[in-house]
């Protein structure tokens, strides 16, 4: 039954630093690799060198911009993917009992062989971690690369997801959101981590922590002083000029 | 939402096929032998024929059987459930009236229901979507219910009735239409509390993760429809009622019965490619669209 568990032995999960994220897209480059070549059907592509090509990606980073009412705008990357919900509506929705949520860590998976591809779970999900692979025709999602972080044939510096061990700037963590002592767990409650959409009560295991905020010259710098204008009107051979131009038809800008 | 024409398809007949067997089984005096034959093969024709399309929208229609098996939690595997069951129990009903020309009372009354609640389970996949905020609303389970018995009530002949469940289906309809174009806005859903970053500014989207639309951008965000979405509306709401109930009040005639059926299909079936091509889900927030 696609019933949900009422709880999980671990709550295994991402953290994903909004403040150190450059947007370099690699998380999704090695989650396209990795997911290809493992677990399930591989991620397919549609026309990848004619018009308009698409394909199946489990992970995606979109930019956005943050203008707040005073002072510049901030640009902040943003991956998003599948952020394994504990109130998944993904799984309650699946017809077919292919959607299912792990008891013993909370992973959100589908069962490829039991999918018959309707797209009702893509439809439930809000975050849109859902991808229907359009050569395959049975739905994708992040596995939290079930088949790298309990896989001992690995380094242990290889049994965490893809896109965690890829990532240069260290803007993803991976963990166990149930334990408190657990460096996501501390690392969310230092920096305020919070849920997407957190008004559709999906619970989500994935947290996100927001980008500081920028500096600011005048408060901070001991060189903001000296970088005052010495004159707000010109002086010398350049008020001259200023006059002198002032004084030609022609108008002023 | 992508209008599939599929689901269009599946929603519109199957819809007309289980009221048409709705009032066939509450009839208490139904038609009998071949009159019954015609009733039961145009009721099946669209009930089947509608389920059949819904399942070319599938990736894998050879597994479809596997639907059948979550109905504790899935609105969807309750679809399938309730119309085998109604299909099912209407078809022992028929084949009593057809051959036997025996009336089994009770036997109708339960295919009725059942076959209005799989009218019902069919809303219910689409009104239980958090996500797609114009949809979530029990407004949507009546929307289809009174379409599927008014346009049973046509298709059986009822002329009074199915005047009435028009007039009904009209003001859910518009109700609905009402409604729903507040229903995003409405939601207190936007770009801040997708990003959680909606206290700090305005959230704007600077670039989408890839340059060409993938299928979340297929399948959640269709902006070509609302072009003419007040034009079609008022097509659909001239077809689906205003026509046939001008037909039905007019003096009885077998082209103005056809008149009114083909037009009340083709309503409904506007009507419902504008429930999906209107319906925002809210991940096209993410591609700051809608």
């Amino acid at each position: 039954m696609t019933d949900l568990p009422t709880k999980t032995d671990r709550t295994l999960g991402l953290v994903i630093d909004l403040d150190t994220c450059v947007g370099c897209h690699a998380c999704v480059i090695s989650c396209k690799g990795w997911n290809t070549e493992n677990y399930g059907a591989p991620l397919s592509d549609q026309r990848p060198y004619g018009t308009e090509p698409m394909g199946t990606f489990l992970n995606r980073v979109h930019s956005y911009e943050v203008q707040p009412e005073q002072g510049n705008a901030q640009t902040v990357h943003f991956p998003k993917s599948c952020l394994h919900c504990e109130n998944a509506p993904c799984v309650t929705v699946c017809p077919t009992g292919a959607s299912y949520k792990r008891v013993e860590d909370g992973i959100v998976l589908v069962n490829e062989d039991h999918c018959i591809g309707c797209g009702l779970c893509a439809w439930a999900c809000p975050y849109g971690a859902r991808e229907l692979d359009q050569a395959e025709g049975v739905m994708k999602k992040c596995t939290l690369c079930v088949d790298r972080i309990y896989n001992e044939n690995l380094p242990e510096e290889d049994q965490i997801p893809s896109c965690v061990r890829t990532c240069p700037a260290g803007a993803r963590h991976f963990g166990d959101l149930s334990d408190p002592n657990s460096d996501v767990s501390q690392l969310v409650e230092s920096r305020g981590g919070f849920d997407l959409m957190p008004e559709m009560g999906t619970l989500p295991v994935n947290k996100y922590l927001p980008p500081r905020l920028k500096d600011s010259w005048d408060d901070q710098s001991l060189l903001a002083p000296l970088l005052e204008p010495v004159a707000e009107e010109p002086q010398g051979f350049l008020g001259w000029l200023d006059k002198t131009l002032d004084k030609l038809p022609g108008g002023t800008a | 939402m992508h209008p599939a024409p599929s689901v269009i398809v599946f929603s519109t007949l199957s819809g007309l096929g289980f009221g048409l067997l709705f009032w066939l089984g509450i009839d208490p005096t139904p038609p009998t032998g071949l009159s019954a034959f015609i009733f039961f093969a145009v009721a099946y024709a669209l009930a089947v024929g509608g389920l059949l399309s819904s399942t070319f929208h599938l990736g894998h229609p050879e597994r479809a059987w596997r639907a059948l098996s979550q109905w504790r939690s899935s609105w969807l595997s309750r679809e399938g459930v309730s119309a085998v069951f109604a299909l099912l129990t209407m078809g022992i009903y028929a084949i009593d009236l057809i051959f036997l020309q025996i009336h089994a009372t009770a036997l109708g009354l339960i295919g009725a229901a059942l076959s209005l609640f799989t009218v019902f389970t069919t809303s219910m996949i689409y009104a239980q979507l958090d996500t797609v905020p114009r949809w979530k609303t029990p407004l949507t389970p009546a929307l289809y219910m009174s379409f599927s018995l008014a346009g049973g009530a046509l298709l059986s002949g009822r002329v009074n009735m199915a005047i009435l469940l028009l007039v009904i289906a009209a003001i859910f309809q518009f109700t609905w239409w009402q409604r729903g174009d507040a229903a995003l806005s409405d939601s207190g859903t936007d770009l801040g509390t997708a990003t959680g970053l909606g206290a700090r500014g305005t959230v704007r989207s600077m670039a989408h993760p890839h340059t060409a639309p993938n299928y979340l951008v297929k399948e959640f965000i269709f902006v070509i429809g609302r072009k003419h979405a007040q034009k079609l509306r008022r097509i659909a709401f001239g077809l689906t009622f205003v026509l046939p109930i001008i037909c039905l009040l007019l003096p009885f005639s077998h082209v103005l019965a056809i008149v009114a059926v083909l037009s009340h299909v083709a309503g409904v079936a506007t009507s419902r490619w504008l429930f999906f091509a209107e319906a925002e889900h809210v991940v096209g927030l993410y591609y700051g669209m809608r």
